[in-house]
C-alpha cells in the first residue's frame, strides 16, 4: 500500500547567552572546554540554592518566538519535570509544560511543490543537562552544560517527507542565526532534534502509530532517521503488523533506528509548577523593546532582494543564506556598484578565494568599498575581468586599494587600438596556418587566436577593441 | 479511597526505591491517608478562580546576564563520592536517556 509520512520535529536550542540560565556561570564550549570549569552551588543542585531567570535568556526565546510569529505569553510558568539521572544533578530539569512563553507560530518552507506553511506548537525555556563520559564500569559527570539555556521549539505534525523536516530544520537554523541567538554550529550541539514519525495510507484522515527518534544532532541524521523510520513502519503495516509506540535511537553508523524504551517504560515525569520560581511576567514594555530590535529576517530580506536589486532567486538565497553575507552585499551596493556584478563578484570569485583560505566574511580584508571599486574599474574599463580576478587575490591577501594595486602592477587595460592592432598582426604573421584554415571557413579558429593576442597583451588588451582588431585583419 | 498496590510499586520505582513487601504494605495506608487528607480541598468550589502556579503574587525577578565566578573543580568536587579526571563518578549508566 502507498503510505503517507506525518512528521512533526522537536527542535533543542542552545541560546547564545554569557551566564547559565539560572545562575552567572559563564556558558562555555562544551566540546573545548576542561571539565566542571563553569560550575557553582547552583547549577550543581547544592541544597539551599535558588535560581534566578537570566533576563537576556527569555528576550532570545521572545526574538526567536517573534521570527515564529508566535503569540508572546504574558505570564508564563516553569515547572519541574522529574527524573532520575547522572547528568540532572537536582534530580529534575526546570522546564516549562503547561503555559510555555510562545505558541502558534508558523514557518515558511520550499517544498518540491512550492512553499508550504509549517505551523508552530510553542516554544519554551529549559535548562540543559550535563554530559556523560562512559568509561570502564563507571560514568563520569561534566556539569558545564548543566543549566545552559535551552529553548525547545515544537512543531505541529505538518510535514509529510524527510525533505520537508529537513527544511524546515535548515529554515530554522537560518532565522536563529540573524537573530544572533544561536551560533548554529551543529558539531558542537548547539541544535538538536527530535523527530515524531507516522505513516497513514493516502487519502486517509486518522494519524498513524507515531515513534520518536531522539539526540539527532545533524540534518544528515535527522532526515535519514525520519527515512529509516517511514520505511521500517510501512512494512511492518504492509505485513499486516501494527506499529508499536516507542522511544527509539539513531544508530548512526548501521543508519538503523533502534528501540530505546516501550511504551509501558513512558517516564512519568510528574511535572509541578516550580516552587522556587515566580510565573515570568512579561509585559508590553518589554515586549516592544524586545521587537524594536528584531533584524530583518532572511524572507522578508529575500523579497527585497528581489525587489529592490533585481537579483535572481538564486543570487538572492544566497545571498540572504547568511547575515553578514547579506550585509557585505549591500554595503558594496550602497559604495556605488551595479548589485548584479556585486553578486556575481560575491558568489563566484569571492567566495571562492573564502573557501580555499577558510576565512569567513567577517575576518576577510577585501572591504565592501574596495570590491566597490574594484567592480567600477572593470565597468569603467580600466582594466579587463581577467585582471580584476588578480587584483581581488592580491586585494584579499594584503588588503590594499585595488587603484593602488593597479597602478603599482601596471595592470591597467590597454585599449590603444594601434598598440592592440601590433599584438595582433604579429601573432596573424606567427600562425599562418592558422589563419589559412580559418579563412577555409574553421571559424572557431578565430577563438585561439583571439587568445593568442591577449596572451601576447600580458592579459591587458581590452577584449572589445582586441576582437575588432582580429576580425578585421582576419577578414580584411 | 486506599490506594492499590500496583500504584504503590509504581511510585516506589519513580523514587528509586527498594521496598520491603511489610513496608509497601504500611506505605500504602499512610499514602491513602495522605490523599485523603489533602482531598478535602477537592470540597471547595473554586469556579471561577484561575489556578495558582506560585504562592508568590509579585513580578517576576529576573537577572542581568553576567558572568559570575564558579567554583574551583576542586572545591566543586569536594563531597562528591568519588571523582576522576576532574569529573563525579557514578556507576554505569548506559543506553536510555531521559
Amino acid at each position: 500500500m502507498k503510505y503517507e509520512p506525518v512528521i512533526g520535529l522537536e527542535v533543542h536550542v542552545e541560546l547564545a547567552t554569557e551566564s547559565k540560565i539560572f545562575c552567572g556561570c559563564p556558558v562555555v564550549d562544551s566540546v573545548e572546554a576542561e571539565p566542571n570549569i563553569a560550575v557553582c552551588p547552583v547549577c550543581s543542585a547544592m541544597p539551599g540554592t535558588l535560581p534566578v531567570v537570566n533576563e537576556r535568556a527569555v528576550e532570545y526565546a521572545m526574538r526567536v518566538g517573534m521570527a515564529l510569529g508566535c503569540k508572546i505569553e504574558p505570564v508564563s510558568i516553569f515547572a519541574r519535570k522529574n527524573y532520575f539521572y547522572p547528568d540532572l544533578p537536582k534530580g529534575y530539569q526546570i522546564s516549562q509544560f503547561e503555559e510555555p512563553l510562545a505558541t502558534n507560530g508558523e514557518m515558511l518552507i520550499e517544498t518540491e511543490d512550492g512553499e508550504k506553511v509549517i505551523r508552530v506548537l510553542r516554544a519554551h525555556l529549559e535548562e540543559d543537562a550535563g554530559k556523560l563520559t562512559h568509561v570502564e564500569g563507571a560514568s563520569l559527570v561534566d556539569l558545564n552544560r548543566a543549566g545552559v539555556p535551552l529553548l525547545e521549539i515544537v512543531s505541529q505534525p505538518d510535514m509529510h517527507s524527510a525533505a520537508e523536516a529537513r527544511a524546515y530544520a535548515e529554515n530554522l537554523r537560518e532565522i536563529l542565526r540573524y537573530l544572533g541567538v544561536n551560533s548554529g554550529d551543529m558539531e558542537k550541539g548547539v541544535i538538536r532534534f527530535e523527530a515524531n514519525t507516522s505513516v497513514r495510507p493516502v487519502g486517509t484522515e486518522k494519524l498513524g502509530i507515531r515513534t520518536e527518534v531522539k539526540n539527532l544532532n545533524s540534518f544528515r541524521s535527522m532526515e535519514d532517521a525520519i527515512n529509516c523510520e517511514i520505511a521500517r513502519q510501512s512494512k511492518v503495516l504492509d505485513e499486516g503488523g501494527e506499529v508499536d509506540q516507542v522511544t527509539m535511537g539513531w544508530d548512526e553508523e548501521k543508519g538503523q533506528t533502534y528501540v530505546m524504551r516501550g511504551k509501558e517504560d513512558a517516564h512519568d515525569y510528574r511535572y509541578f509548577p516550580e516552587p522556587d520560581l515566580p510565573p515570568l511576567k512579561v509585559d508590553d514594555a518589554w515586549r516592544k523593546r524586545v521587537r524594536a530590535d528584531l533584524p530583518e529576517l532572511p524572507r522578508a530580506k529575500f523579497e527585497r532582494f528581489l525587489a529592490d536589486f533585481k537579483l535572481s532567486e538564486y543570487d538572492a538565497k544566497v545571498l540572504v543564506s547568511d547575515r553578514a553575507i547579506a550585509e557585505y552585499f549591500e554595503e558594496t551596493v550602497n559604495n556605488g556598484a551595479k548589485p548584479k556584478a556585486v553578486a556575481n563578484w560575491m558568489t563566484g570569485e569571492l567566495f571562492a578565494l573564502m573557501n580555499q583560505t577558510e576565512v569567513s566574511i567577517d575576518e576577510i580584508k577585501v572591504t565592501p568599498k574596495a570590491l566597490a571599486e574594484l567592480i567600477s574599474l572593470v565597468s569603467e574599463g580600466k582594466i579587463n575581468k581577467n585582471t580584476a580576478k588578480e587584483v581581488l587575490g592580491e586585494i584579499f591577501k594584503s588588503g590594499k586599494n585595488p587603484q593602488a594595486i593597479v597602478e603599482k602592477k601596471g595592470l591597467a587595460q590597454v585599449s590603444d587600438t594601434a598598440l592592440i592592432s601590433g599584438f595582433v598582426s604579429s601573432v596573424i604573421n606567427a600562425h599562418p596556418d592558422e589563419v589559412t584554415s580559418y579563412r577555409s571557413g574553421k571559424t572557431g579558429v578565430a577563438n585561439w587566436l583571439f587568445g593568442q593576442v591577449m596572451r601576447e597583451a600580458r592579459g591587458r588588451a581590452n577584449p572589445q577593441i582586441l576582437r575588432e582588431e582580429l576580425m578585421k585583419q582576419l577578414d580584411g | 479511597m486506599p490506594l492499590k498496590l500496583e500504584e504503590v510499586d509504581h511510585i516506589a520505582k519513580l523514587a528509586r526505591l527498594d521496598l520491603s513487601a511489610e513496608e509497601k504494605a504500611r506505605y500504602r495506608v499512610q499514602l491513602s491517608d495522605i490523599l485523603d487528607h489533602i482531598a478535602k480541598l477537592n470540597e471547595l468550589d473554586t469556579t471561577g478562580i484561575s489556578p495558582t502556579a506560585n504562592a508568590f503574587q509579585g513580578t517576576s525577578a529576573t537577572r542581568a546576564d553576567k558572568v559570575h565566578k564558579s567554583l574551583s573543580t576542586a572545591d566543586l568536587l569536594k563531597n562528591a563520592p568519588d571523582a576522576d579526571k576532574n569529573q563525579f563518578k557514578v556507576p554505569a549508566v548506559f543506553g536510555e536517556k531521559k
